[in-house]
């Protein structure tokens, strides 16, 4: 277990040497909460009737979703698992006497929490003294935020565990894309970065729910925004740790099936 | 039961057919012919503990693949292999704390970060006890030089510091066995010198199992009394440095400096040259020997200084090649 907590911090340890990546990042992410929320101010002005989320709690949940972005986005892909798949390094890896699939767990988990760490505090200070509309609320209640928290962990370790498939599918076809690339598309759709799950038309939300995807990090701010009750919160709590278990188990599946073919590129 | 013990190891591998041009590259693209290529076939060998044994043979020829089926990495197709009671892809997890590797051409460390932040995690990947990793550290560090290097960022030390941190990584937990593939390349010839004396050293004193692969023989020849030449998957020789170069090495070079005019025809003196100083003979060892050509000489003339010399271990492993044909 040691060994993987020390991976988690030499990663961390890494990534905070790209602070001007992480300065470029707080930019953008102001720059896109600034255009969502116009689109929905503009959206609720225009009087729009029987709406599921009232414009305070849907402008805190979009400056969370971009607080939080690089630690609950699917389209970010840890580049060095995919470098040492396409280049050979991988040697190195299958020579450590570890479990695979939790190396690259705990690394993907360890770049996540390193980027995230470097971005989401200036925004989250600066958009609670915005006025309004602008203006980041707090959260619903002290359980509201203590129930944020625990599925906002549940829903890191549920996207970690869904990224780790994308280095194992890629030790098989040799290029990130193709079909990781599809997969991520659906998978960013359906998880509310776009448009948060309750603005989904109703088919579109049961089908979600029985997907894993709302589960990363819908569920996490609409318990801080308290537009879920409590009890259902945990109830999706219960759902995102099946659905970790699940993942880990697949993905450890996978991973011994594709390690026996694997080739070692360039001699 | 010897320490390393293979037996008829064969891999294939798929590889893609794809002929170059636009029109070939659509065809494939809907459909895909594969052609298997066989990257080593029937490969058997065994090798005792503390030996040192180079693994020689063309690009192409195998030898990666081999090191890496050897330390559980690739899975062989068909064939036994027993490493000290264990067979690295069963028990990979178990076995590869035994083995430390060096792939000359891929790196371990991390890029962005101090060599010794690397060694750290090593050690907890190891499950190196603390004191244990603190004096082979520190021994490390001392007999490959790394103190001044050690603590810089190693995306900025030069290839031949990297390589003596890479080697100090794979030698943090003990291993028993060390698989080398070609640690050398690129490197200077000061760097190589350290390597090799490193290696010498660390086989002598540890008595750890070294396999190496180099395309540099002064590597081999300096570092392992025994070879095994693989060629097109195959195994073509395998035995003593020694043989091979008696074997091979029937030629020699003399140089005789003298002030008189030298006429000597005699069987296995394959070509003589005026020089400056005197003559160049070549002579076949297998028709005449230093002691009678020397004879021959010095009763006709007076022999100032003389040179003799022998082939050069790569001119050897040309003629081995081309006699192979690989």
């Amino acid at each position: 277990m040691k060994a993987y907590i020390t991976y988690f911090k030499l990663k961390f340890i890494s990534s905070l040497q790209y602070r001007s990546a992480a300065w470029a990042g707080i930019a953008t992410q102001f720059f896109f909460g600034f255009v969502y929320i116009m689109v929905y101010v503009a959206f609720y002005e225009s009087g729009g009737n029987n709406l599921p989320m009232e414009l305070p709690q849907v402008v805190t949940y979009l400056w969370l979703n971009q607080a939080l972005l690089a630690l609950v986005n699917q389209f970010s892909r840890d580049q060095e698992l995919f470098k040492l798949i396409r280049e050979g390094g991988i040697s190195y890896e299958l020579a450590r006497p570890k479990n695979l699939y939790f190396m690259w767990y705990f690394k993907i988990i360890g770049q996540r929490l390193a980027n995230v760490t470097l971005r989401f505090f200036p925004l989250l200070v600066v958009t609670s003294i915005l006025p309004y509309p602008f203006h980041m609320g707090g959260p619903a209640s002290i359980l509201h935020f203590l129930s944020f928290i625990v599925s906002l962990g549940l829903g890191t370790l549920l996207v970690t565990a869904l990224a780790v498939f994308y280095p194992i599918i890629t030790l098989i076809t040799m290029n990130e894309k193709g079909i990781v690339n599809l997969i991520i598309t659906i998978a960013d759709i359906l998880s509310g970065i776009v448009v948060p799950i309750p603005f989904f038309p109703k088919f579109l939300q049961i089908i979600s729910s029985f997907l894993p995807f709302q589960y990363i990090s819908d569920l996490p701010f609409r318990l801080y925004v308290g537009n879920i009750s409590l009890a259902d919160g945990v109830f999706g709590m219960g759902i995102q740790f099946i659905w970790i278990i699940i993942f880990i188990i697949l993905g450890n599946i996978l991973m011994r099936k594709n390690i026996k073919r694997v080739t070692v590129q360039g001699g | 039961m010897s320490f390393i013990e293979v037996k008829q190891i064969s891999k294939t591998f798929k590889v893609a057919k794809k002929k170059s041009g636009l029109k070939e590259s659509i065809k494939s693209f809907f459909k895909r012919e594969f052609i298997d290529v066989k990257a080593v076939e029937d490969i058997s060998f065994s090798i005792d503990e503390g030996e040192i044994v180079g693994y020689i043979g063309p690009n192409g020829a195998g030898k990666s693949t081999t090191i890496k089926i050897l330390s559980g990495i690739l899975i062989p197709d068909s064939g036994k292999c027993k490493i000290d009671g264990m067979t690295p892809w069963k028990n990979r997890v178990k076995y590869v704390k035994k083995i430390g590797v060096v792939f000359g051409q891929r790196s371990q460390l991390w890029w962005d970060i101090p060599a010794e932040d690397t060694f750290d995690l090593l050690k907890d990947i190891y499950e190196i006890p603390e004191e244990e990793y603190q004096t082979t550290k520190e021994d490390l560090i001392n007999r490959l030089n790394l103190q001044d290097i050690i603590n810089i960022p190693v995306r900025q030390l030069s290839l031949g510091q990297r390589m003596r941190c890479e080697i100090a990584a794979s030698l943090l937990h003990n291993p028993k066995i060390l698989f080398l593939d070609e640690p050398t390349i690129g490197l200077d010839a000061v760097s190589k010198q350290v390597v090799r004396d490193f290696i010498k050293k660390l086989n002598k004193e540890k008595k750890t199992t070294v396999i190496l692969t180099s395309h540099d023989m002064a590597d081999i020849t300096s570092l392992a009394k025994r070879i095994i030449l693989i060629g097109k998957g195959h195994v073509l020789y395998d035995g003593s440095l020694k043989k091979l170069q008696n074997k091979y090495e029937t030629e020699k070079y003399v140089s005789i400096k003298t002030n008189d005019k030298l006429t000597i025809r005699k069987k296995g003196i394959k070509s003589k040259t005026k020089t400056k100083y005197g003559y160049d003979l070549v002579i076949d060892t297998k028709e005449i020997s230093i002691s009678e050509l020397l004879n021959a000489i010095s009763e006709k003339i007076t022999i100032e200084d003389i040179e003799i010399d022998h082939e050069d271990i790569d001119n050897i492993i040309v003629k081995l090649y081309k006699d192979y044909k690989i």
